[in-house]
């Protein structure tokens, strides 16, 4: 093949993906002005929330005038857009912090735990798919099927407050409550994370599981793998080889948003498990009425849920070869 | 008990705590607990005067120490200042502990204690008790162990006043408070606004033998149910506010227990006075003779309450006025008050949130007894997120939460008077705000106690306001953890349980 040939066989996906990426941009600015709008809807604002129940009118204006909520939405929106276009998310109105430092802070939490919920249910999730694929319609699909079902629909507090009362409360196993020592041992640091990854996983394998099982039953019902049976390939290499890098798209997709949820919808476990991450935070803020820092959460969880959604799509389009052609 | 005249000296103070020490046993010292409470978030603060919830009272009664402190009996007694004296309620001597040192090794001088209690008036700092430390008209260093605070007015509760959270001491000239410099039994190891605070011994705390533990944890589990699991399952050896509902079970666990702390917070019925419906004499009367208070007591608070009589002086207040006649649920009165306020068959929305504790079920009950005798009322759920500012006190028909406040003067002066900013149901009685001024002037206690005793029969008589119960406060702790007592303020002994708790081993 020549260079001239393959610099015109990556025109087509580049020109997608740059398309994808501009797409997700102009989707990132409509949503930042959604967000702003949103949250100038809460009742009450920072000031009142700060000076609490007691507070006279004349304190309020004050603050307000301090905290700059005086001003014009329309300003303090372009103000703001500016600032996060700049990367700079502004000031905290409640902890008297820059934002990027206490987002800062809380980060690693977050990336913590939803990559060992990734690094455990990923695996598991695949093993079911495949194993429910390969059989479908026996035994052991109909069994996985009723498990993963159940495990969709068990909604998610419910499974840890269930985990909670067994392992923590009866058997006393596992801490009921995620902390983390500073500086912990191996051991200390799985046993911390046990419960909440395990809560997580349950409803991530359940999807997961499904969408790959959907995914490779679609293309073990096409033509080509009933041909490569013929010639006699063994199923091992035909789900490896051949059926696996075809449904890759899909998998992707799903695992694109299994991720994002990870990352800013792990509320419900935060919560229950007290666990300092970016989705209570958020919810801090929110109670607060500390909108710079939940205009920037809110924003950063947008982010991340696009930006993933773009790599899914582009690995999709790298995989297929009919979008490869543009 | 403290005199207008000066608060004891010496160490005879300790006494109201000191003979339960001994009835369970030898304080132990060393070990290392963890303590979950209500509220954490990127707020949480070490600046006393930025102090605003049980989370921060607890973290600053851990790491700085009070000119008085309060007892089990809601009075003052010494803390740094070994006696605070007065001739006219209006100018008063702090006399200080000598010998007493700051973390940094900085020993307690006059100068700090002017620094601290001036602060406040600052709009700078923007501390939460401006509003009361507005009557300091000064404060002046008469001796290095000595200080004048003169008032604007008269106030015989100044000793109790210093005792609150947002008063501890912190050293003269401070501004950065990103580390803390207190006198209080512990030492600020770590502090993750948010997460957690850790605090270790302070080997040169000025109340020999104290603390006990070498080490607290101070962690925050908003969640009840995580809160009690937590408990149960060994993860912390404390939490504050444990729900009435989860008792049962604390109780059940063999090695837990829990701590009943009888306080003046109670969730009250708010009938606005200057609405035109709800304002009607009539209609407050019948009311209050509507509510089911035996019923509340049992059914939603599982009997850990005390039944209330629509004025908030609860009967652990020295100024309690046990002479008024328990008001009773009465439905034939209620009707009669009902019809005669000619209101009966309007439909009247009243505003019901989980922010205001067990409103929303006791909104349901009222409802229910209302429509048996021909009132209907629209019970309007609204979410604790912004409740007090949007919904509280705005529409005629609310309910309100009051934390008990550490004097019967603060409870008057913030609810009830006509100017007050929070006089929740717009009550407005020039005689009983005339009479809140008189009793700060009188010199003399029995007049005092009389005063506010009339005052008790005015809210209760005419006042906008149903309450129905005191709610107690209920902690749970791990059996080992020894030393709680109720203190009625707050939870975990009004939030001071770092000093006095020890752990068996």
């Amino acid at each position: 093949m020549s260079g001239a040939a393959s610099a015109s066989a990556w025109r087509g996906p580049a020109k997608l993906v740059l398309k994808r990426t501009g797409l997700a941009l102009v989707t990132l600015v409509l949503v930042s002005a959604v967000i702003f709008t949103i949250s100038g809807l809460l009742p009450g604002d920072a000031a009142q929330e700060l000076l609490g129940q007691g507070a006279t009118p004349e304190q309020i204006a004050a603050l307000r005038q301090e905290m700059g909520l005086d001003r014009p939405a329309v300003v303090r929106y372009f103000e703001w857009l500016r600032g996060i276009a700049l990367g700079d998310p502004g000031q905290s109105l409640v902890a008297n912090k820059p934002v990027a430092e206490i987002i800062s802070e809380r980060l690693p939490n977050t990336l913590t735990l939803a990559g060992l919920t990734t690094l455990f249910s990923v695996p598991i999730a695949f093993l079911i798919g495949i194993a429910s694929a390969v059989s479908r319609g026996k035994g052991t699909d109909r069994a996985l099927n009723i498990a993963t079902l159940a495990m969709v629909a068990l909604p998610e507090f419910l499974v840890a407050t269930i985990a909670v009362l067994v392992f923590s409360v009866k058997l006393l196993w596992l801490p009921s409550i995620t902390i983390v020592p500073q500086d912990p041992t191996l051991w200390e640091f799985l046993r911390a994370y046990a419960m909440p990854v395990m809560v997580l996983g349950v409803g991530v394998i359940a999807q997961l599981g499904r969408m790959i099982r959907a995914a490779i039953i679609a293309e073990l019902d096409r033509p080509y793998v009933e041909m490569a049976r013929l010639k006699g390939v063994s199923q091992r290499r035909l789900i490896f080889r051949h059926v696996l890098p075809n449904a890759v798209g899909p998998i992707v997709n799903a695992m694109a948003l299994s991720l994002s949820y990870l990352f800013g919808g792990a509320i419900i476990v935060e919560t229950i498990f007290s666990y300092p991450g970016l989705a209570s935070l958020m919810v801090n803020a929110v109670t607060s009425r500390d909108m710079p820092l939940l205009q920037a959460c809110a924003m950063l969880f947008c982010a991340t849920y696009l930006l993933l959604v773009l790599i899914a799509d582009t690995v999709a389009i790298l995989a297929n070869p009919r979008l490869r052609q543009g | 008990m403290l005199s207008r005249r000066g608060l004891l000296g010496g160490l005879a103070a300790g006494a109201v705590l000191a003979p339960a020490d001994q009835l369970i046993g030898k304080p132990r010292v060393g070990g290392r607990i963890r303590v979950a409470g209500i509220v954490a978030s990127t707020a949480d603060t070490i600046d006393p005067a930025k102090g605003g919830n049980s989370s921060d009272y607890m973290r600053l009664f851990l790491l700085y120490s009070g000119l008085t402190q309060y007892d089990g009996a809601l009075r003052a007694q010494p803390g740094l200042a070994e006696a605070i004296e007065t001739d006219d309620n209006i100018v008063w001597t702090i006399r200080l502990r000598r010998g007493v040192q700051f973390h940094n090794g900085k020993t307690l001088s006059a100068d700090d204690v002017v620094y601290s209690l001036l602060r406040h008036k600052d709009p700078a700092v923007g501390s939460k008790v401006k509003a009361v430390a507005e009557q300091f008209a000064s404060a002046r260093r008469v001796g290095p162990l000595e200080v004048e605070l003169r008032l604007t007015g008269p106030n015989p509760d100044i000793p109790i006043i210093l005792a609150q959270a947002q008063f501890v001491i912190v050293e003269n000239g401070r501004r950065d408070f990103s580390v803390a410099n207190g006198t209080g039994p512990f030492v600020l190891k770590s502090f993750a606004p948010g997460i957690r605070t850790v605090v270790r011994r302070n080997p040169n705390y000025w109340k020999p033998g104290k603390p006990y533990l070498d080490e607290i944890e101070l962690i925050a589990i908003p969640d009840e149910l995580s809160r009690v699991n937590a408990l149960l399952s060994g993860d912390v050896q404390m939490v504050i506010s444990v729900s009435p509902g989860s008792v049962k079970r604390v109780k059940a666990s063999s090695s837990h227990l829990i701590m009943e702390t009888k306080s003046g917070l109670y969730t009250d019925l708010v009938m606005r006075q200057d609405h035109p419906l709800t304002g009607n004499p009539d209609f407050v009367l019948g009311m209050k003779h509507l509510l089911d208070r035996d019923l509340i007591k049992r059914a939603l608070f599982r009997g850990y309450a005390t039944i209330a009589n629509d004025q908030p002086i609860s009967p652990l207040d020295p100024y309690y006025n046990p002479g008024i006649p328990q008001r009773a649920f009465d439905p034939e009165k209620a009707k009669f008050y009902l019809k005669r306020s000619g209101l009966l068959g309007t439909r009247l929305p009243v505003y019901v949130s989980p922010a205001a504790t067990q409103s929303v079920d006791m909104g349901s009950i009222l409802q229910e007894h209302a429509a048996q005798i021909g009132l209907k009322l629209a019970v309007n759920r609204v979410p604790s997120d912004g409740y007090w500012s949007t919904h509280w006190m705005r529409h005629p028909l609310t309910f309100g939460n009051i934390n008990q406040r550490p004097t019967t003067d603060l409870m008057f002066s913030l609810f009830f008077q006509s100017k007050a900013t929070e006089n929740e149901a717009a009550w407005k009685n020039s005689k009983f705000d005339r009479m809140l001024i008189e009793a700060r002037q009188t010199r003399d206690e029995s007049v005092r106690k009389a005063i506010y005793g009339e005052m008790q029969w005015m809210i209760h008589r005419t006042g906008g306001i149903g309450i129905p119960v005191f709610i107690s406060l209920l902690d749970g702790y791990d059996r080992r953890v020894r030393g709680l007592q109720p203190v009625p303020l707050g939870g975990l002994m009004g939030y001071t349980f770092g000093e006095h708790v020890w752990l068996d081993a």
